[in-house]
């Protein structure tokens, strides 16, 4: 069959197309229209004449595999696609603006707006992740933003589908991707385990606060593979006012071992939502890399960077979730608490990469005007923070595990299913309140959170002798309360 | 694969006489609307039910199914197979159950046949009577060099697989996920493993074989549970080795 001739004007497979976007190394983008579609479209093209660069041609079949399944907000969606017998495209919504890329020139950014487009390129990574795909060329041209502030990932050419053939896996023998945003482990052969897009973000993040990339520019299989061994410069070694809680962060997002970054994008998204509860390890105020002696243990003892047993994607996930635990910390809730306290424990007992987000809703009145301090004179707001940490202290977490979160709110269910939403949150876990007048006059906070989170709900009751008990002790608070 | 043709295949391989994990199959199949059946070899050995597998091949073909021939079916009209002592005896045992007819039925498939740019074949394509297992991408590899056809189907070696090779010959290997389709991208030529009906040795016991959608070219590895236990309680019944009963519940 005759190649069809790509030009404007032309026509493919009933997409018009327009005229030519870009021209890359590897494809060239046309921009093309579809009666039935109102989405501005491109068309991409893989350069696979004679001479070309064979990883063209490979990273486009990713690209036709991968693109296809994707969906939601933070990745381009496709329209269609053609195969190598005829005329090989992908043709996808075009995204308007321009990449991160174009901020290169306002190098350094100031840290609030970094913080934010880190944030927002996690949660995108997140989504990514769900759907099983490693985009394993996160850098600043591979990013776009929404009208609606999203993040945009694009060019899913070295992508990796955890449950599709991988076609980059034997292809070359050299890692493929961009230098200056490639995970050690990459370097390994390693394609299958997701924080490696991490530590890209942590390139990214460092490059965009300092100014300066973490392991320089060098293309050379040499001149990469020193990052399996030597750190960056700490970036407040570079900028003395760099906030604690940033290099915190930027450090764990470059550690050499996968496992020692964020367990999950959900997680990393978590900490740069709520960089107030940062907890700050060793790393936060380093000022100096590595001694010497351990760059050398490093190079040397070759055990700690093997290559690890493949891994599963969705499985990793699975094992580093955001639970959130809703507690009452009103007078009478003793016994429930202790119940979700043990379920709680039973949690994160089997899952040891879990961070748990403690919530207490602050109940606004309709009508009545709020006030902060209570009749004597104490903040509420402190108060109940106060009174989570208590709750949490018996569960001995990590601090690097567990934040707190006062949320002010008019209907505690709405507060606790934005809270759900806003910070990815994976599973629930919430007190049923039995028999009170309270329940009676509000509904069932938990029943209306169990009917419509997106996540897992896990609603906990009190033991039956417990219910008893509390009935006798509270029924008089709350005839009081009402 | 020609454009114009939208066919869903349902490819099984390696039945092995197996009638709970066939059945269960075959309705799984159909439940998918398979609209054409490719049977790659190994219809009989091992199971406790070789009537009942080859009567059923037999109504497959006569209704427009392709079948190929396998090292067991080979095995029951030539007894010089070279085989273990478990598959020898369950080979003794089933010749005496098929009636004349069946034992010619087998003897008289193919060894592979060629449907547009598909090949089916029960071991590979190099040398299909010698019966070699495709453990990775080197016997992968020369199978593909041996075909014309873009796209080859075979069993054998009871563990589900797919092998790619690249326009730079460079080749690809991939354990399927169940029930994820796969395009079969045109620029590259694949050889498709479909895991065993019968006799699954992949740590998993649950009956494998795969749908073909011949229009999209998506390949989809599928896995149905099925009653394993009155299958190994048919095989012990019949006096065949107590092994080929105890691996059915462990799928190796």
């Amino acid at each position: 069959m005759a190649k069809p001739l790509i030009e404007p004007g032309a026509e493919l497979d009933g997409f018009a197309i327009g005229e030519r976007v870009h021209q890359g190394g590897m494809a060239t983008l046309w921009s093309v229209t579809h009666p039935g579609i109102t989405v501005p479209l491109l068309m991409k093209i893989p350069r696979i004449s004679e001479g070309e660069d064979p990883a063209a041609i490979v990273s486009f079949e990713m690209e036709q595999m991968i693109v296809p399944r994707l969906a939601g907000p933070h990745v381009p969606l496709c329209f269609g696609s053609g195969d190598f017998d005829r005329q090989p495209y992908v043709v996808i919504e075009r995204i308007p603006g321009k990449t991160l890329y174009d901020r290169l020139g306002d190098l350094p950014i100031p840290y609030e707006e970094a913080r934010v487009i880190a944030g927002k390129i996690a949660t995108a990574l997140a989504d990514l992740h769900r759907q099983n795909v490693i985009h394993h060329d996160i850098k600043p041209s591979s990013i776009m933003f929404r009208g609606s502030g999203e993040a945009v990932l694009i060019d899913f050419g070295l992508s990796h589908h955890n449950q599709l053939p991988d076609l980059l896996q034997e292809e070359f023998r050299l890692p493929y991707g961009t230098a200056p945003y490639m995970a050690p482990e990459r370097l390994l052969g390693v394609r299958d385990d997701p924080r490696s897009d991490l530590f890209s973000l942590g390139v990214l993040l460092y490059f965009f606060t300092t100014g300066v990339r973490p392991f320089g520019e060098s293309e050379t299989l040499r001149g990469m593979k020193r990052r399996l061994w030597r750190d960056p410069y700490p970036p407040r070694k570079l900028k003395p006012d760099y906030p604690l809680w940033l290099q915190e962060i930027v450090l764990r997002c470059l550690e050499i071992e996968p496992v020692w970054r964020h367990p999950t994008a959900s997680q990393l998204a978590f900490e740069l939502a709520h960089p107030d509860q940062a907890k700050l390890t060793a790393r936060s105020e380093r000022l100096q890399r590595d001694p010497l002696t351990t760059v050398w243990r490093r190079r040397f003892n070759r055990g700690l960077t093997l290559p690890k047993p493949k891994s599963d994607v969705a499985a990793q996930l699975a094992s580093g979730p955001i639970v959130a635990v809703a507690i009452d910390t009103e007078e009478g809730s003793g016994p429930l608490n202790e119940c979700l306290r043990a379920t709680a424990e039973q949690l994160l007992a089997t899952l040891p990469s879990a961070r748990l987000a403690c919530i207490n809703v602050l109940k606004l009145g309709r009508i009545t005007i709020d006030r902060t301090l209570d009749e004597q004179g104490n903040n509420k707001h402190i108060d109940r923070l106060v009174a989570l940490r208590h709750w949490a202290s018996p569960l001995k977490l990590d601090e690097s595990r567990l934040t707190v979160h006062v949320l002010e709110a008019i209907d505690p269910a709405s507060a606790i299913l934005e809270f759900t939403a806003v910070n990815q949150v994976d599973h629930i876990v919430i007190g049923a309140r039995q028999n009170s007048m309270m329940r009676t006059f509000l509904g069932s906070v938990s029943a209306k959170v169990a009917a419509e989170a997106a996540c897992t709900v896990t609603v906990v009751r009190p033991p039956r002798s417990a219910v008893a008990e509390n009935k006798s002790s509270s029924t008089p608070k709350a005839i009081e309360a009402s | 694969m020609d454009a114009e043709e939208d066919v869903r295949l349902a490819v099984f391989a390696d039945i092995h006489a197996n009638r709970q994990a066939f059945s269960a199959c075959l309705a799984a199949a159909r439940a998918r609307g398979a609209e054409r059946i490719i049977c790659l070899g190994d219809i009989v050995g091992y199971g406790a039910d070789p009537e009942w597998a080859v009567e059923t091949v037999m109504d497959l073909v006569h209704d427009g199914a392709i079948a190929v021939r396998g090292n067991h079916d080979n095995a029951i009209g030539t007894p010089s197979e070279s085989m273990n002592a478990a598959a020898q005896a369950a080979i003794e045992w089933t010749r005496s159950r098929l009636s004349a007819p069946q034992r010619r039925f087998l003897a008289e498939l193919p060894l592979t046949q060629q449907e547009d740019d598909r090949l089916y074949v029960h071991s590979e394509a190099s040398h299909p009577a010698r019966w070699r297992y495709v453990d990775g991408t080197t016997g992968a590899a020369r199978s593909i060099e041996a075909t014309d056809a873009q796209f080859t189907f075979c069993g054998h070696i009871h563990q589900p697989a797919l092998y790619s090779m690249s326009s730079a010959a460079k080749m690809t290997s991939f354990v399927p996920t169940s029930d994820v389709p796969v395009q079969l991208l045109g620029g590259r030529r694949w050889l498709a493993v479909i895991g065993s009906v019968g006799q699954p040795r992949d740590g998993n016991p649950a009956a494998a074989f795969a749908m073909l959608d011949t229009a999209s070219r998506e390949i989809t590895y599928c896995r149905v549970p099925y009653d394993v236990e009155t299958a190994a309680d048919r095989i012990r019944a019949n006096g065949l080795p107590r092994w080929l009963a105890d691996r059915l519940l462990e799928g190796r």
